[in-house]
This record gives C-alpha cells, structure tokens and sequence, in this order.
C-alpha cells in the first residue's frame, strides 16, 4: 500500500513539469482567448466588456464566405495529400533497386523550414520568370505568362499544391510504415492462388491501409486547418481575399489590425471547429482500438 | 536482401519479381512523384546559380546559361548578418529541444509505466493541445510575453515552440518506452531500489536511442516551424531566425532572388546533415510508434 502510495506521488512528480508548462502556454492563453472575445481589448489602455458585440459583428456574409473558403481548401489539400501520398507508398513499398535512396528524397519538403520551401514555390509561381509559367509556355499549353498568384484562382489552387507538398512526405512514410506492417503471409496466399498485383492491393493493401488512412486523414485535417505559413508568404491572405482562410483572417484582425478583441472571437470560432475535429478523432481511435482488439 | 530471401523462400523472391512493363511503370511513377517533391529544390538551385539579370529575362530558360556560385559569395555581403540568423536558428532549436526533453522524458515514463486515475485524461489533453496551432493562441500569447518581458528576446521563440513540441515527443517517447519490460522495474525493486533510482539508472540508460530519435525529431520540428513565433513576438534583427531572416532579401525594389535561393540552401545545410546521418533511425522512430501499438 506504501509502495502504491509512493507510485503514485512519483508518477505524477514526473507529470508536473511539463503538465505546468503546457498549461501556462497553452491552456491558459486557450482561456484568455474566450475571455478576451467579450472584450473590445485593443492596443488602447482600456478593456471592456463589450458582451457578444464582436461576435454580432463578426458574422456578417464576408466571414461566413471564409468559413466555407477554409473548408473547402482544407478538404481538398487534404483529398490530395491521401492520394498522393497513397501513390508514393505504394511505389516505395516495390522492391526495386534504389527504394532506400527513394525513400530518403521523400523527406526534404518535411524536414526543410517551412518558409524556405514556400519561397522556393513562391518563385516557381512567377508569372514572368518561374518554372511552371515557362514550361507551360515552351510546351505551348499557355500563350502569355500566367501570374499564379495574381489572380484568385489560381491563387487559391497555388497555396493549395504548396500545402499538399509539404504534407505529403510524412503521409507518405506512415503510409508506407502501415503497408510493410501488413503480414506478408497474406500476399503469399493471394499470390499462391493466383491473385494479380492489382488484385493482390485491392483486396489487401487497400483494406488493411484502412486506419493508417483515417487516422491520417484527421490528423492532416487538423494540421491543414491550422496551416498558416504557406499562405502567409506567399499572398498573405490575396488576391482580395482569395486565399483568405480563417487563421490568416485571425492574425489579420488581431496582429494587423491590432483587433485583439475582435480577432479573438474569431479565434474561438477556429478553436470550436478544432474541438469538434478532437472529439472525432479520439472516437475513431477508440472505434479503431475497438475494433483491433475483437 | 532479395537474394538471400530467395535462398530462404522462393515464393518470397516470386512475388517480388516484375515485368519488364512493371518495372517500367513503377519507375515512371517513381520519377513523377520524386519530382514533385524535388522540383522546388532543383528550380531553387538553379536559380541561385544565374546570375540576377539572366533571372529577370524573357523567354524563361531552364538551365543557368553561364551559371557560377557567385551568389553563394555575394549573399554574405548583402545581408552580414545571414550568419548570425544561421546561428540564432541553431540556438533557439536547440535550447528548445533541451527544455522538451527536460520535460518530457519524465513525463513519458510516468505514462507508460504508470496506469493512475486520472492520467489517460491528462494524455488525451496532451494530444489535444497538438491541435491547437499557435496562430489561434497569438493574441494572449503575444500579452503573456509581453507581461513577462519575453517580447523581443530569444525566449519569445523558444517558450512557446517548446510548448507545441511537447506533445507529440511524449506521444514517441511513450511509445518506445512501453516496449521496455516491466521485469526491470521489478527486479530494481526488489534490489531494494527506489522510484528515482530506478528511473535514473535502469530506465534512462535503456532509453537512450528512443531519447535520442525524440531529441532529433523535436530539432527538427523546431527548426522547420520557427515562423510565426518570430514573426510576432521578435522585431529585433539580432534574434531573428532563418526563416524570417530570409526577408532580408526582399529590397525595396525587387527581390534578390538568387542570393535568396543561395542562402536557402546554405540555412538547409545544417537540417540535411542530420538527415543524411540520421535517416534510418528516424524512419524507424517515426513509424514505430505509430503502427506497431
């Protein structure tokens, strides 16, 4: 019973220092947040209480055009990084000569800070001199330069592929971990019994990669939905708010325009979408936890 | 490998044997995805290799006409300081790395080896702080260093990126520590060990090359992610980081995007030597935890 007792002092004596530290960090500014998104907090000395005031203002038809904007370029980043990442995991599983050199090339758009890559495409983006503007051009796709982040679009689909090749090495090696955990035995038998190679990973790569895929999935959502860097750079949020998602809007209202009331309560509205992604994703785990073990 | 399988089992080596048509695919579409994750790196280098006039001409050329490293030379001589933000980045990644394992590697063996009331709760919470991303914190965090007196000092970067690195160390070092036989624990205690002593002498020493894949990922993470924390908490040239850093190539007229390409590879160095030494334990690190539980 001492024993037990003394177990349990040292197991959370182990705890505390980092429990402290996080939440000082992160909880508490979690908190503030709430609070400050009552206030008209702002680089004026004076803070009051404004009530639901900024969250009347804010929901105006503008905001509602970022929600939606945020989902949909989140969902398809994330769309492309599950396929993409599928794609590579496959082709580095095959054993062919030169997969471990393979495997280390997938690693630079991870590993590299951030903002270097997102420079790197910022220039390939170039309308006038960039990699993907002169090609198209040589191989006579396009007729004039394309700017691709001076128009909306094009914008949007740019900050999208930049998202999704940052994201797709680490997709790609948890992808490729989960395809070489699957017991070789099954493809024996397949093999044995004359299944072909597309059959061979329909009818067991695919379905087996299945928690690997959702968890990913959540995981990629989750981080996409927070991506800010990548869009920072390259528009900051342009052409007229193309490229605008929620978190750009949030540190516009608050670090830009010194809002911090306002851009709080925008904050919250990030941060009840990312609670709602939490509670899905520790249910899929436990469903998925459930499942391994019947 | 293949060769010795196909001692072993020849059904093994069958199935791992394609077509010419096969082998030619997969190659394709090796070469297709390898290029998409390359392709910046590959427009980067050659960019830093052309001289600024040829860069800024009409019709775009692929390959440097007259290229030569002299951007790698003049890029130290626009911005002096290029250094210094080469050193600011290695210092702020690692006092960070230092303060995340400090903190985690205690609190990944309380939860691998302890099963108290209360603590999957706290794990779940540990994981959920993963999800907020610091810009959604900025504004009380930005009043916290203030009231602190952090702004504009090293430690306005590294509390707060220590903090968004914690959880997922502990989420790998838990992981690797869980796989460590409770036998141990319990012929320490038997010796008469206690708690501590048992954590220090038996667990650590074990430990060691889950610390050390935890130690590089947490690095890196903090190397790559120096962005937005340097951006809004730091305005002083002297403690800026790589990442910011780099604006410095932003003129006021136009961007000297050769130098800017040059010194991305130079601030990359450090980051690929790790890579290059350390590859083969960090795919194993990374996919250990995840996959095998």
């Amino acid at each position: 019973m001492t024993q037990n007792r003394a177990a349990l002092i040292f197991a959370w004596a182990l705890l505390a220092p980092a429990i402290i530290y996080v939440l000082v960090i992160v909880a508490w500014p979690l908190v503030e947040t709430f609070r400050l998104s009552f206030t008209d907090a702002s680089l004026r000395k004076t803070t009051n209480y404004v009530g639901w005031r900024n969250y009347l203002k804010i929901f105006d038809r503008d905001f509602l055009e970022i929600i939606i904007r945020t989902f949909t370029w989140t969902f398809f980043s994330v769309l492309l990084k599950m396929l993409i990442g599928t794609f590579g995991a496959v082709l580095l599983n095959c054993a062919v000569p030169g997969r471990h050199v393979f495997r280390i090339l997938t690693m630079p758009p991870w590993i590299v800070p951030m903002a270097i890559g997102i420079f790197m495409w910022g220039w390939m983006y170039n309308g006038q001199f960039g990699m993907i503007s002169g090609l198209l051009q040589r191989f006579g796709i396009v007729d004039g330069p394309v700017a691709f982040l001076a128009y909306g679009n094009t914008a949007y689909w740019s900050t999208i592929v930049t998202d999704v090749w940052i994201g797709v090495p680490m997709v790609t090696i948890y992808f490729l971990a989960a395809i070489q955990s699957i017991p070789r035995d099954l493809y024996e038998a397949a093999w044995t019994d004359g299944a072909s190679r597309w059959m061979r990973f329909r009818r067991i790569t695919l379905p087996l990669m299945g928690p690997a895929v959702i968890t990913m999935s959540m995981l990629s959502l989750i981080s996409t939905f927070n991506s800010f860097d990548i869009i920072w750079i390259l528009t900051q949020g342009g052409p007229s708010g193309s490229t605008t998602t929620m978190i750009i809007d949030t540190y516009a209202t608050a670090i830009g325009s010194k809002k911090y009331g306002e851009g709080a309560a925008r904050a919250v509205v990030i941060c009840i979408f990312l609670s709602l992604f939490c509670v899905a994703y520790f249910r899929m785990t436990r469903k998925l936890a459930a499942a391994e073990k019947t | 490998m293949a060769l010795k399988l196909f001692k072993k089992d020849q059904t093994r080596a069958m199935i791992d044997r394609y077509s010419w048509a096969e082998l030619v695919g997969i190659y394709v579409g090796i070469a297709l995805f390898l290029f998409f994750m390359l392709a910046p790196f590959i427009e980067g280098f050659l960019v830093s290799l052309k001289p600024l006039a040829q860069l800024f001409s009409s019709p775009y050329s692929f390959l440097p006409e007259n290229g030569s490293f002299e951007a790698y030379r003049t890029m130290w001589v626009s911005v002096p300081s290029f250094g210094r933000y080469i050193f600011n980045s290695l210092l702020i990644s690692t006092i960070a790395t230092i303060i995340v394992l400090i903190l985690v590697v205690p609190a990944a063996y309380a939860f691998a080896r302890f099963k108290f009331k209360g603590m999957a709760m706290v794990l779940a919470a540990f994981l959920a702080v993963s999800m907020f991303s610091g810009a959604v914190l900025l504004i009380p965090l930005f009043r916290l260093m203030r009231t602190l007196g952090l702004l504009n000092t090293y430690f306005a970067m590294i509390v707060p990126g220590a903090a968004f690195l914690i959880p997922s160390a502990i989420w790998l070092l838990r992981t690797y520590m869980m796989r460590i036989p409770i036998e141990l624990n319990e012929a320490a205690y038997m010796d008469g060990a206690s708690q501590f002593y048992t954590f220090r002498r038996v667990i650590l020493p074990i430990a060691r090359p889950g610390i050390i894949v935890v130690a590089i990922m947490t690095f890196i993470g903090a190397y790559a992610q120096q962005f937005i924390f340097a951006l809004t908490f730091n305005s002083k040239t002297e403690f800026m980081p790589l990442p910011v850093g780099l604006f410095a190539y932003f003129g006021k007229q136009e961007v000297i995007w050769n130098e800017l390409m040059a010194a991305s590879f130079v601030g990359i160095a450090p980051a690929m030597v790790i890579i290059f030494f350390l590859q083969r334990y960090l795919v194993g690190g990374l996919t250990a935890g995840a996959i095998k539980q």
